[in-house]
């Protein structure tokens, strides 16, 4: 029977990879991800999960482990944060070019130096160009949804692509909130078993890893790209799908919040658009025609949408929870590099919020809002992201 | 499963990869498949066993076979044994086949992380002592004094000097059931010393001794006697160690001074032109010395 229940974010995602059966789990534990596999070792432990549960010496191995387990066939999931997930940098890469869909959980946390457990999207967004797709959620609710969502992405013939659900740390994975859960039976319609169309079969041996040269390894670079592409409408038809399950509708790979007749659109993703909505709820309130979108799938960048949303605004200003030391956030690279050419573009104003945990309330979304109006009323076209809320007096010569 | 017996007549491992000639590590790999039969599924982490054999659209392997990159052999090869536990697939077996520097530097913690868990993988290490694929360059399988490309002899310095790294022993202080030292010029007694580790569920770790005539600097058709003067010189003893403790040793049926080994390579040339380096060649001769009396390995 579906259900449900107030708890912590960690405890809905942990219940929504029980739900999907996975045969094999490998962790190491990091602030704040450790919620997670905390919740899914005692699910082992209980004999309420059968899977494999691999506690492994680094996030290097985790990564490993589930990319070993995916080779082999099985269903696998792992989760990380912050200097994790750099840590699995190089097994990503490796793991996106063999086609191995996996399933992982990037609790987002800022990298060090200065060290520092806080949220931003500094580690996920570092790991934009290894070929995971990168889906990114508001709300315990969304996550549990996403978690579900992604094995079938992942697994889709077109795809197989491991797929990240990133989710903000501490601000979603330790609040609670009202979750609905759906029943097994229906999680099973849902995701049926995963069958590999190749895995490492003593039958029919194969090799995997093989060394390419300039003549072919293009073309595996090509076929991944491909199968980002593919994974736009995988993705979209798996959320309209999961919206007929369960009633809850977030929209495609962007959600647009107040978009129609908007003249100054925001964007951003992760759970600050909790408080965007928020934001532009008073604006309109106040007369200023202003909206949203959220960005809900990074990885493949979803730009059709997105110039849907936008094409009739004056400005867009992005609020990047990241930054490309020497240049600007990731988002805002993205958008205005799609934009470009474009006759009718909106201006695009970049700004950098919410780095290492620092709040972002709706005063400085309306303050963001007030500035991106003045660059478009002013005609300023600027090249430098503003950093919202810096506190001056700390910043010596 | 197929019948061991068959499987131990098949040719697994075939010809056409791109190994140097001479090449200890090829004819290793060849005899450790044809004693696991076709029921195995091999990782190989990045080096010259990775680069000979996997151009792509060519493998010479007829086993599954994943190369996925160099530290993590242990840890993909942990994954594939617990997924094929959950698929009810673990009558077949997981080696991991690398070389002495995915094994005893960049994947060591990974190495030690997979013997702790107790997983149920057959770990082989084909040491031919420096990383070969890159040229020729130290890892911590360098013996003692060899020269190498980022360690060599000069006014300064007399190649490596640090002693190798005693990986079995160290392997065998995580408690596990068996560990062996091999040498691919005694192909029976590595063949026997894999029977018995695939007699055995669990951690398990072979280092096979392997000639590197590029690397080593010795006539290609040399790889089989550089492999016996390597033992019979009591530097390359050939060890079990079970449960952490030895409990069998081959014994060295007709010793010879170190001297012997070292002058047929060029990686110890610098100890013997332009002049004598007696008191590098002493230290090597007492080394040796040492294993022979630690370990028993002359008989009577």
């Amino acid at each position: 029977m579906p259900w449900e229940e107030v708890l912590e974010g960690s405890e809905a995602v942990a219940l929504a990879i029980k739900a999907c059966r996975p045969q094999v789990i490998s962790a190491f534990p990091i602030s704040p991800q450790t919620h997670i596999v905390e919740r899914l070792a005692r699910m082992v432990a209980e004999g309420e999960l059968q899977a494999e549960y691999v506690r492994v010496e680094s996030e290097f191995s985790a990564a490993s482990v589930v990319s070993g387990a995916s080779l082999a066939g099985s269903r696998a999931y792992t989760a990380s944060s912050s200097q994790g997930l750099l840590l699995m940098t190089e097994v990503l890469y490796a793991s996106a070019g063999m086609r191995l869909p996996f399933v992982m959980t990037g609790v987002n946390r800022t990298v060090s130096a200065p060290i520092s457990i806080q949220v931003d999207h500094q580690d996920t967004i570092s790991l934009r160009d290894c070929g995971v797709i990168q889906l990114y959620v508001e709300s315990s609710q969304e996550a549990y949804d996403a978690h579900l969502a992604a094995f079938k992405v992942a697994e889709d013939p077109c795809v197989l692509l491991p797929v990240m659900v990133c989710m903000d740390g501490w601000i979603l994975t330790h609040s609670y909130e009202r979750v609905c859960f759906l029943s097994q039976e229906e999680v099973d319609r849902f995701l049926p078993p995963f069958k590999p169309p190749n895995y490492l079969d003593v039958e029919n041996p194969k090799s995997w890893g093989s060394y390419a040269e300039e003549d072919v390894l293009m073309e595996f670079r090509y076929s991944v790209q491909k199968a980002m592409t593919c994974a736009k409408r995988i993705i979209r038809e798996t959320w309209q799908e999961m919206a007929q399950l369960t009633g809850r509708n977030y929209g495609g790979l962007v959600e647009g919040y107040r978009i129609q007749d908007a003249e100054i659109i925001l964007v951003a993703m992760g759970s600050v658009a909790g408080t965007v909505k928020e934001a532009v709820d008073q604006a309109r309130e106040s007369g200023q025609k202003v909206g949203l979108a959220r960005i809900r799938c990074y990885r493949p960048f979803p730009h059709e949408e997105l110039w849907e949303m936008i094409k009739g605004a004056k400005v867009v200003a992005v609020m990047d929870a990241n930054f490309s030391m020497g240049s600007e956030g990731a988002i805002a690279m993205d958008l205005k590099a799609k934009l470009y050419g474009r006759p009718s573009a909106p201006l695009v104003v970049p700004f950098v919020a919410g780095l290492g945990g620092r709040e972002v309330n709706t005063h400085a979304v309306l303050e963001i809002v007030k500035s991106a109006r003045q660059c478009y009323e002013s005609s300023i076209h600027p090249l430098e992201a503003q950093w919202v809320g810096l506190n001056a007096e700390l910043l010596t010569e | 499963m197929g019948s061991p017996e068959k499987g131990k007549r098949e040719e697994l491992f075939v010809s056409g990869h791109r190994a140097c000639p001479g090449c200890g590590m090829a004819l290793a790999v060849r005899h450790i498949l044809r004693a696991t039969g076709r029921q195995v599924i091999v990782v190989t982490p990045t080096g010259c066993l990775e680069t000979f054999t996997s151009p792509y659209g060519y493998s010479p392997w007829r086993v599954p076979w994943v190369h996925h990159l160099f530290e993590n052999g242990p840890s993909v090869a942990s994954g594939i044994a617990a997924a094929l536990r959950m698929q009810k697939r673990d009558h077949i077996r997981v080696l991991v086949i690398a070389g002495d520097g995915a094994t005893f530097d960049i994947g060591f913690g990974a190495l030690s992380g997979m013997l702790e868990r107790g997983e149920d993988v057959l770990y082989i290490c084909v040491d031919n002592g420096a990383y070969m694929n890159t040229g020729g360059q130290r890892s911590a399988a360098t013996p003692l004094y060899a020269s190498t490309t980022t360690d060599p002899p000069g006014k300064l310095s007399s190649g490596k000097v640090q002693e190798k790294k005693d990986l079995p022993w160290i392997v065998a202080a995580h408690k596990v059931d068996y560990v062996a030292t091999a040498s691919v010029a005694f192909l029976a007694d590595l063949r026997g010393k894999l029977k018995r580790a695939m007699e055995v569920r669990g951690p398990r770790y072979i280092q096979v001794d392997s000639p590197c005539p590029s690397g080593w600097g010795f006539a290609s058709d040399l790889t089989l006697e550089v492999g016996r003067l390597g033992v019979n010189c009591g530097l390359i003893p050939l060890l079990e160690i079970r449960g952490g403790t030895l409990t069998r040793v081959r014994k060295i049926t007709k010793r010879i001074p170190v001297e012997d080994y070292l002058r047929v390579q060029a990686r110890f040339r610098h100890l013997f032109a332009p002049r004598r380096q007696q008191a590098e060649l002493s230290r090597l001769q007492s080394l040796a010395d040492e294993k022979i009396k630690t370990y028993g390995l002359l008989k009577g």
